[in-house]
């Protein structure tokens, strides 16, 4: 063992190898161990991720069909659906706070956390993050935000209603929605302490990345997984201080009658003294973090992606210092493109030339990472575990979506599809459903890492992307046809427009797509909880990988490796890698070679 | 179409239940199997994600058959029909790489599906592949960018010696009201703390411009001339959407924002196109079926269907959002004049 890692051992766990007694409490609950904060994540993402499913249904049931009496609408929403059909302010109620979850409870912290969290020192050689103590916080303070958001549901007057982007003035007057009173309150304070969360848990992923890693963990022999939640932390860190400081604007132009956001309002027949405000800075500050956050979202499940990909196709990712420049320019060119959600703000004309040049530039690393996967495929031995499913699934969803992208990010086609039914199939495919398989791949792949080996039931994992896999498209390919039909989103209705009559049927498919999809869902969610308990044990690297983590104890112990800390020699994906002679794989009869395993005499060396 | 979506919920709803049985199948417990795929699995989930492809290439198909009529008519407005044009060369563009990219995505999924006998290509890297495929979308997209801005320059710059029609729209919660600027083509000033009984839109009545400004709450434009909408809101963001014109612009309030183009068919001749021929058919016979279920019921019948051209809002703005929309009327030159005429202006709407 060299001096370094012995440094490192000594450094951070002095106490390792004979460990504090621990109670209940500072094991299950206040633990600062990063694997079980990573399931602390995963189970509070899971348990936000089923109500903003279940809202979607609600809100699908009355697109389909308006007027009709629902009994489940009474049970869930009681007043706000008397006789079973759904009041309108609940409709866009439910809209706000679907986009909400998914967007941050679900697919912020329920992916990125989790993730982050579970394989950053386990990837990169660490027993445990930089600070336990700052981790720990950052999942409480997601907690408090997650109890507050759900809070907010039982609000007298309703929870926020004006669209997941809470635009001002109507998220700033209680007298435009019924949603903007306390029901926004309690969102602006949920989502403040979800940024410092954020931020906290950000912070962490990067100075455990620079600083943590073992020996021979060069940058460039990162996991791309790593490489994913490094960056995307980076990312958050940049963006998410803007969101806070909109939502700290909004808060005063709300409760101390600052003029940020507003100007010249006549509402409620009487003018408001706010003066000089704009509501355009909002969107400004707003989607300065908005668009970011769809890579803070995607970015990791691209990495997770990666990873499995490579794993199960037998073969290493291809063009690897390829995937990781796109991740650095997805990255940097994230935060300069905020501007094509503003295209007919009222913004100058002249600003909306230069977000579509930087837009539609943001397409070309994402080719190349699409057909750097679709290559990866090629001539591999395909393993196909549900996790590889997932993996190739998100691929065709991200192209699929990614495709339209080239529609919404050009100035002059989005005006008349903006804000349309389009642009909720777009963002969907291309971020909903794209990170949503991630989160599926990732859960996949790591369970057994989680619950000590024990593994999912792969049949169900088939059932559960097949039918999602397909009620997926079912979902959101017809719905590009609505949007290009000129349907304006977050209408309750459409019957107030008999020229969309003929919409009526398009919209019961994508319904009854929704459900069985949803209901699928519960197959995940069976499987889930039966696994947790009962899952059969696999062996300590089920999918042969060669990274880190499954080198590391399969019981979970604080510090991750009972002995010393692996040292690395490679990089994480030689797999196939034939000998010199080409007899034989490198090890004789293992298509894999883990990175700790030092380079063997009749190896070639690969600059890796 | 109703009985086609019958058989469909009965055809998903028999797989689901089969699914279900398979399921309860399934989670029981086997012994001597394990959680990772083998040669079998790969097999059929190979041929599966062959099935998945087609899958989607149905469904693109169905769609574009079934539902290709929904889709918005022919352009009413002039910068229209360049994004009309722009829309379709992305569109086959997004068609083209998308079949393409599919296929080989889950044709390798397919093909490549693993044996325990076979053994993966090492191939990590190749310069050339990656420069070919990092220069095919630059070349794409830099075309698609110039094309697009030339046109987006096209469509937002007003030149002033087009002489275009001045109109004010006024979004407030939950309509529309629009100012046409009269004989000085120059509308009079206003603000919101101007509002005060007829004085909806708090036009400055002391403003010598104003005095010929009329407000209306159906927008009549004339055919073949330039408008130019100022745009307002009262109270909280909206959006004047103009689906048929391509046209859309948010209403701030405390900004004026503005939007132009030129109508270039009036209702009538959109009336008299095959498309909305055949799409007001298509809704009239919805409603009429619908009108049945309803008169069962003893409840009020739906009106028939005629085209208009129409104004919705298209940004979130409160609880009746789905239901704020003006009707718009494009006319010949003189007709439309003979109804301005018509119209009274303010000064004689406020002295009253």
């Amino acid at each position: 063992m060299s001096a370094h890692a012995e440094a490192h051992a000594v450094d951070h766990h002095d106490d390792h190898g004979h460990h504090h007694k621990e109670t209940f409490i500072t094991k299950y609950i206040f633990s600062q161990d990063h694997k079980m904060i990573s399931k602390q994540y995963l189970i509070t993402g899971l348990f936000m991720g089923i109500i903003g499913i279940a809202m979607s249904i609600l809100f699908r049931l009355q697109l389909a069909w308006p007027d009709e009496p629902f009994t489940v609408m009474e049970i869930f929403l009681g007043k706000w659906a008397e006789n079973g059909v759904m009041d309108p302010s609940v409709y866009l109620a439910l809209v706000t706070i679907h986009g909400t979850i998914m967007v941050f409870f679900v697919l912020t912290a329920g992916l990125s956390g989790t993730f982050s969290n579970l394989l950053i020192p386990l990837q990169i050689g660490a027993r445990d993050m930089a600070s336990g103590f700052l981790n720990m916080i950052s999942y409480w303070l997601f907690f408090l935000s997650s109890i507050i958001m759900v809070m907010s549901l039982f609000v007298e007057a309703g929870p926020a209603s004006a669209g997941w982007t809470v635009y001002p003035p109507l998220s700033a007057l209680p007298q435009a929605i019924p949603g903007s009173g306390m029901g926004m309150t309690l969102w602006l304070v949920s989502m403040a302490i979800f940024i410092a969360s954020s931020l906290l848990g950000s912070l962490n992923y990067i100075v455990t990345v620079l600083n943590l890693r073992t020996k021979g963990m060069s940058m460039t022999r990162l996991p791309l997984t790593i490489w994913a939640f490094f960056v995307t932390a980076i990312i958050g860190v940049v963006s998410f201080p803007v969101l806070l400081s909109a939502a700290l604007m909004l808060i005063m132009d709300r409760s101390f009658g600052t003029s940020f956001f507003l100007s010249d309002i006549y509402i409620a027949g009487e003018v408001l003294h706010n003066q000089g405000g704009s509501p355009v800075l909002y969107e400004h500050l707003f989607w300065f973090l908005g668009h970011p956050e769809v890579y803070i979202v995607l970015l990791p499940a691209l990495g997770i992606t990666s990873e499995v990909i490579a794993t199960n196709a037998r073969k290493p990712i291809f063009g690897y210092r390829a995937m990781v420049a796109s991740i650095l320019a997805i990255a940097f060119l994230s935060t300069i493109v905020w501007g094509h959600h503003m295209f007919i703000s009222g913004m100058n004309p002249f600003l909306g030339s230069v977000f579509t040049f930087t837009t539609l530039l943001i397409a070309i690393p994402s080719a190349v990472k699409a057909f750097n996967y679709i290559t990866t495929l090629w001539k591999g031995n395909l393993q196909m575990n549900p996790a590889m499913l997932f993996s190739i699934a998100l691929v065709s969803t991200f192209i699929t979506g990614g495709l339209t992208g080239i529609i919404l990010g050009d100035s002059a086609l989005d005006i008349n599809v903006h804000d349309t039914y389009f642009v909720v199939a777009h963002f969907h495919l291309v971020m909903g459903i794209s990170a949503l398989y991630g989160l599926f791949a990732g859960v996949y792949h790591w369970f057994p890492k989680m619950f000590q080996s024990r593994m999912m039931n792969k049949n169900l994992g088939y059932v559960h992307f097949w039918v999602t896999a397909v009620g997926a498209y079912g979902v959101f390919f017809p719905m590009h046809f609505i949007g290009m039909a000129g349907l304006p989103r977050r209408y309750y209705t459409n019957t107030a427009f008999p020229y969309f009559d003929d919409l009526a049927d398009v919209n019961v498919v994508i319904t009854i797509f929704a459900i069985i999809t949803a209901a699928a869902q519960l197959v995940f969610l069976y499987n889930f909880i039966h696994s947790m308990f009962h899952g059969k044990k696999g062996p300590k690297n089920p999918w042969k990988s060669n990274t880190l983590e499954w080198t590391a104890e399969i019981k979970h112990i604080h510090g991750n490796w009972d002995g010393p800390i692996p040292h690395v020699h490679r990089w994480a994906y030689d797999y196939s890698k034939m000998n010199k002679d080409e007899t034989d794989y490198v090890i004789p009869g293992q298509d894999f070679v883990p990175q700790h395993i030092p380079l063997q005499d009749d190896e070639e060396e690969m600059n890796h | 179409m109703t009985a086609f979506l019958v058989v469909l919920v009965i055809i998903l709803f028999g797989v689901a239940v089969m699914q279900m049985g398979k399921i309860f199948q399934m989670s029981r417990p086997q012994t001597n199997t394990s959680e990772i795929a083998n040669d079998k699995d790969n097999n059929t989930q190979g041929w599966l994600m062959l099935a998945m492809v087609l899958f989607i290439y149905a469904l693109s198909a169905y769609s574009f058959y079934a539902w290709w009529d929904v889709l918005l008519p022919q352009s009413a407005s002039e910068h229209g029909l360049q994004t009309d044009q722009l829309f379709l060369i992305s569109m086959i563009i997004i068609f083209v790489v998308g079949i393409i990219t599919q296929w080989l995505l889950h044709y390798f999924a397919f093909r490549y599906r693993g044996q325990k006998k076979n053994r993966a290509l090492f191939y990590a890297d190749n310069d050339r592949l990656e420069f070919i495929w990092t220069i095919i979308p630059v070349i794409v997209l830099a075309g698609l960018i110039i094309y697009g801005l030339f046109t987006w320059t096209d469509i937002m710059n007003v030149d002033a010696d087009e002489d275009p029609l001045v109109i004010e729209l006024y979004a407030y919660q939950f309509d529309w009201r629009a100012r046409y600027a009269g004989d000085d083509n120059t509308l009079g000033e206003a603000n919101v703390r101007l509002i005060e009984g007829v004085n909806q839109l708090g036009v400055d009545a002391s403003d010598p411009y104003a005095q010929d400004d009329k407000v209306v709450n159906e927008l009549h434009l004339p055919k073949g001339r330039k408008i130019l909408f100022k745009m307002r809101s009262q109270d909280v963001l909206h959006s004047a959407y103009m689906p048929h014109f391509r046209a859309q612009m948010n209403c701030v309030p405390g900004m004026i924002t503005q939007f132009a183009f030129t109508p270039n068919m009036t209702t009538e001749e959109m009336r008299g196109t095959d498309e909305i021929k055949e799409k007001v058919a298509k809704i009239n016979k919805i409603r009429t079926e619908n009108n049945v279920a309803l008169a069962a019921e003893g409840k009020e019948l739906l009106e028939m269907y005629e085209f208009d051209y129409l104004l919705l809002c298209n940004k979130i703005c409160g609880n009746s959002h789905y239901n704020m929309q003006m009707k718009i009327v494009v006319e010949e030159e003189d007709k439309f004049n003979e109804w301005l005429k018509e119209q009274p202006n303010l000064a004689t709407i406020l002295n009253q």
